[in-house]
């Protein structure tokens, strides 16, 4: 009898297996033509066949050799569970099943070296969510009256930009009673309270990248939603750039300055300004983290957009040469507001962390007024490449951070006067419309979301653990991978349509919100209107609890 | 719901009117109180228009902590009236031992001051009332200003009226502009300084409905001044907010309805002065008011207004003679202090508009 041999991969210690119909399947080839991991592969298997071949039964056993679907057990390959080869499958003779006895994180370790990495998010702590507690519990009733969403006009607009307290505004009195301004104010822009959140082309690909474009283009001019675009730190197509569609875009830098060479020589020839430039220094899903862009996933256009070789391209952890906040106001800060001459709100994209405030403190007392925007980035927010242990055990939650930091700006008499934007994890449930009325309701003025709008786009990942492959270079949607044939899985124009789609009932279920409440404008700060029925999220929130 | 009303003439009007006004429109308030503020005195009051007057409501105790701190502030006592009270039994009032208008001369020390350092001395003397008497209840320091007093009590309005001999008309206790209000804030705790009309530094506000940004408008404001205390009412930010743009900022009247119900962002994009209206929008943001309102407010130099929500959610008109301009949540109140007025002039102001009466009684109608 041969030896057990203990220590090589068996398909028990992954985190998927296979469930395989032999009887069901016609060997067509659809699966291992679409599992982009190679997870599955044919194989031969020796079979006993039972038949007859009389009249009457008499069974008869042979052994046959037939050719099957089976999954491999190599650390390399393994079966992420997106389930795609259960969607081409014509005869639902495939799938693949979560496998609890995983021993994954052990064997991937004691075989490479090294620890596992992924995309995707925080797959430790899905129990339960904060803002799942929390309802809108405060109805218009017999004192005030409701809303009517359908008939009455709401103004749900959200400011990005450095706002002036009140009296420092340079206004000054004519002679007819008019209030004129003589003087310059930093940038405001108005725009759509939530914003499709960072994801660079090079985490996505360009089908997918061209898709989000081009439904925030859609969404502003037809749809009257004046809904802006992160460009995530990769640079952007010299034609969009050169465009007037700028206007929708909020141009990023983080730390690896990705694709601002581009962008600087394209600054001559802009048309118009960008909506606004956004310095990330860090990110939720893996705070103290740099970028990360595997190799695999650097395509040729890639490394021309961005300027690079192909390689691992990891953005340092931090800027280099800012040491202090003091420092990146004055010189980062002040050279991005400098560079589109005062003309366009500079925000900061930030993890949030338990130091969150006192960043936050540093900027809103900044005497340069230039920092137009706080990004709070919580640990549920997504990533295209991480390692997981970054991903599960490092971050914050963002809601009780963006409390604090609101409550922060009251206590100063401050808030508002740096727009606090939120994120990470919102719209988990598929519901963004119902957390961002709450973080609003907390003291965000808007939201952004990124993994979101991949799964408008069709990603069949999820927080337990399923596919989060976008690092590998082999989304088998199409929606993070530069492989040419991997890409046009995807429709950019159904994935824009769906946006789109998204979007407009997104703004419908706000109004639904907004209305019972009766507010036609964004209740910013409003926590009197939610109620928990946690009690300790209530008194961590300062919010009514209820039971 | 509550009714607010407001009286202003070119002669001196007895308060029994502002009861009137107020009673006729009983059933829209629930008879828990009654809440006014007179100001541009005449009767007994008349000589003493340029220097400030002491409301009070108080016990033994709190007329004492009064007198202490006056002393210790130098201010000199020039004249004094307590209303004569109808302390008969039945009458639904709570009412407190004593009610006291004293007027005081500035302290010596303030012969030389300006006006500003005046009015920054008066509200911190009646901010100093306030502490020293809030403790167990010992007493109320309404306001403390020239030219005006005010009156609030917890009961039956028709008892209250009783309770201070005002059914009966007199020359003595007199004003030029007269607000009221028949109501305790029965949404929070009943609380003296809960209702309406509530004054701050000359400026007077009063207002039915309910602030549905009164959260937000009062983390704001708490911080903004140190007169903008209290809240005990969700509409005491109304008169924050307009004694903050048009007294702290010194913005036209004009510009507090920007503030408390901006434009929407579509209609503002339109205006020449969209760039100061967003400004002032966007600074100005947890100023907003966003539930169904109607706001009478006066200012300094007793110029009446009066102005509405974003939509129109609770009623006010206006009727005048050539004399008088009432404004009232209903129109039964007009009728009844100004039965013979031609009913053609009565305005009833829309969402997007400031009426404005100045002294002269003319009545203007800003369009925002």
């Amino acid at each position: 009898m041969e030896t057990v041999k203990i220590n090589d991969i068996a398909c028990n210690d992954l985190p998927w297996k296979i469930q395989y119909h032999p009887e069901r399947c016609t060997l067509c080839g659809s699966c291992i033509a679409a599992c982009t991991f190679d997870a599955i592969g044919p194989k031969m298997e020796r079979r006993r066949l039972t038949f007859t071949d009389s009249a009457t039964p008499e069974p008869k056993t042979r052994f046959v050799a037939q050719p099957v679907i089976g999954q491999q057990n190599a650390i390399k390959n393994f079966c992420r569970g997106c389930g795609v080869c259960e969607r081409v499958c014509p005869n639902n003779a495939i799938s693949s099943s979560r496998n609890p006895d995983s021993r994954f994180n052990v064997v991937y370790a004691t075989s490479t070296g090294t620890g596992p990495k992924r995309g995707g998010r925080n797959n430790l702590e899905v129990q339960s969510r904060t803002l799942d507690t929390l309802r809108v519990g405060r109805i218009s009733q017999m004192t005030d009256p409701s809303l009517d969403a359908q008939r009455h006009t709401f103004d749900c607009l959200a400011p990005l930009g450095r706002i002036l307290p009140a009296g420092t505004l340079p206004l000054n009195q004519t002679a007819d009673g008019k209030l004129v301004q003589d003087g310059q104010t930093p940038p405001v822009r108005w725009i759509y309270p939530i914003i499709i959140g960072d994801m660079s082309i090079g985490a996505l690909s360009w089908r997918m990248w061209e898709a989000v474009s081009m439904a925030v283009a859609y969404l502003n001019e037809e749809c009257g939603l004046p809904v802006r675009m992160c460009s995530g730190e990769g640079g952007m197509p010299v034609r969009l750039l050169k465009s007037r569609y700028l206007k929708y875009m909020i141009l990023q830098i983080a730390s690896g300055h990705f694709g601002w060479n581009r962008i600087i020589q394209a600054m001559p020839h802009m048309i118009e300004d960008p909506a606004g430039v956004l310095i990330k220094i860090g990110q939720g899903a893996k705070p103290g983290d740099g970028g990360l862009l595997m190799a695999a996933k650097v395509a040729e256009h890639i490394q021309a957009i961005r300027g690079v070789p192909k390689a691992d391209l990891l953005s340092p952890p931090n800027h280099q040469g800012l040491y202090s906040i003091e420092e990146s106001v004055q010189k980062m800060f002040l050279s991005f507001n400098a560079a589109f001459k005062f003309r366009v709100p500079v925000a900061i994209k930030v993890a949030a962390s338990a130091t969150s405030v006192s960043v936050f403190n540093n900027l809103v007392r900044d005497p340069y007024n230039i920092v137009g925007g706080f990004f709070l980035d919580g640990i549920d927010g997504g990533t295209g490449a991480a390692h997981d242990i970054s991903l599960d055990h490092t971050g914050h939650p963002a809601v009780s951070k963006l409390r604090d930091c609101y409550l922060a700006a009251v206590a100063q008499g401050r808030q508002g006067q740096i727009p606090l934007w939120a994120a990470g994890g919102l719209g988990k449930t598929g519901n963004l419309a119902a957390d961002a009325f709450k973080m609003m309701c907390l003291g965000a003025n808007g939201v952004f979301t990124g993994k979101l709008i991949l799964q408008m786009a069709g990603c069949l990942g999820n927080d337990h653990g399923r596919c989060n492959a976008c690092n590998t270079g082999l989304c088998p949607v199409g929606i993070t991978t530069q492989q040419p044939v991997l890409v046009k899985r995807l429709d950019p124009e159904r994935v824009a349509e769906n946006i789109v789609n998204y979007f407009l009932a997104m703004d419908v279920e706000l109004r639904k919100l907004m209305a019972p409440i009766g507010n036609s404008s964004l209740p910013i700060g409003r926590s009197d209107c939610l109620v928990s029925s946690d009690k300790a999220v209530a008194d961590r929130l300062q919010v009514q609890y209820v039971c | 719901m509550c009714r607010i009303g407001a009286i202003k003439s070119r002669h001196y009007v007895h308060p029994s009117q502002a009861l009137l006004l107020m009673q006729s429109q009983q059933k829209g308030h629930d008879n828990s109180g009654f809440a006014m503020v007179m100001q541009d005195l005449g009767g007994i009051f008349e000589n003493y228009k340029h220097l400030p007057t002491l409301s009070l409501a108080c016990t033994d105790e709190g007329l004492q902590i009064t007198k202490a701190i006056m002393d210790a502030r130098g201010f000199r006592l020039v004249h004094e009236w307590e209303p004569e009270t109808n302390r008969q039994p039945g009458l639904d009032i709570q009412a407190m031992p004593h009610y006291v208008y004293q007027t005081f001369d500035y302290p010596d020390a303030y012969a030389d001051a300006s006006q500003e350092e005046k009015e920054q001395l008066l509200l911190d003397t009646r901010l100093e009332l306030r502490r020293g008497m809030e403790e167990d209840c010992k007493g109320f320091a309404y306001s403390f200003w020239p030219d005006v007093i005010t009156l609030k009590e917890i009961g039956d309005p028709r008892d209250i009226g009783t309770f201070f001999n005002i059914w009966e008309p007199d020359d003595q206790f007199t004003a030029k502009v007269i607000t009221a209000q028949c109501r305790q804030n029965t949404n929070y705790a009943i609380v003296r300084y809960a209702a309406h009309p509530f004054f701050l530094q000359g400026y007077t506000a009063l207002a039915n409905g309910e602030n549905t940004f009164y959260q937000k408008n009062k983390e704001f404001q708490q911080n903004l001044h140190r007169g903008y205390i209290g809240f005990e009412s969700d509409s005491q930010c109304f008169l924050y907010t307009l004694h903050h743009t048009h007294r702290e900022l010194g913005w036209p009247l004009s510009y507090y309805k920007h503030v408390i119900t901006p434009l929407p962002f579509e209609d503002v994009v339109k205006r020449e002065d969209q760039q100061q209206l967003l400004a002032m929008r966007q600074s100005l943001a947890h100023l907003e008011i966003n539930g169904p309102n109607t706001i009478i407010g006066v200012l300094p130099d007793n110029t009446m207004f009066t102005c509405c929500d974003a939509k129109k959610l609770r009623p006010v008109v206006l009727g005048r003679d050539e004399d008088t301009v009432v404004l009232s949540s209903e129109v039964c109140g007009v009728n009844e202090i100004l039965p013979n007025r031609n009913w053609e002039t009565d305005m009833y102001p829309n969402e997007r508009e400031i009426v404005v009466i100045d002294n002269n009684l003319e009545v203007q109608r800003w369009k925002q």
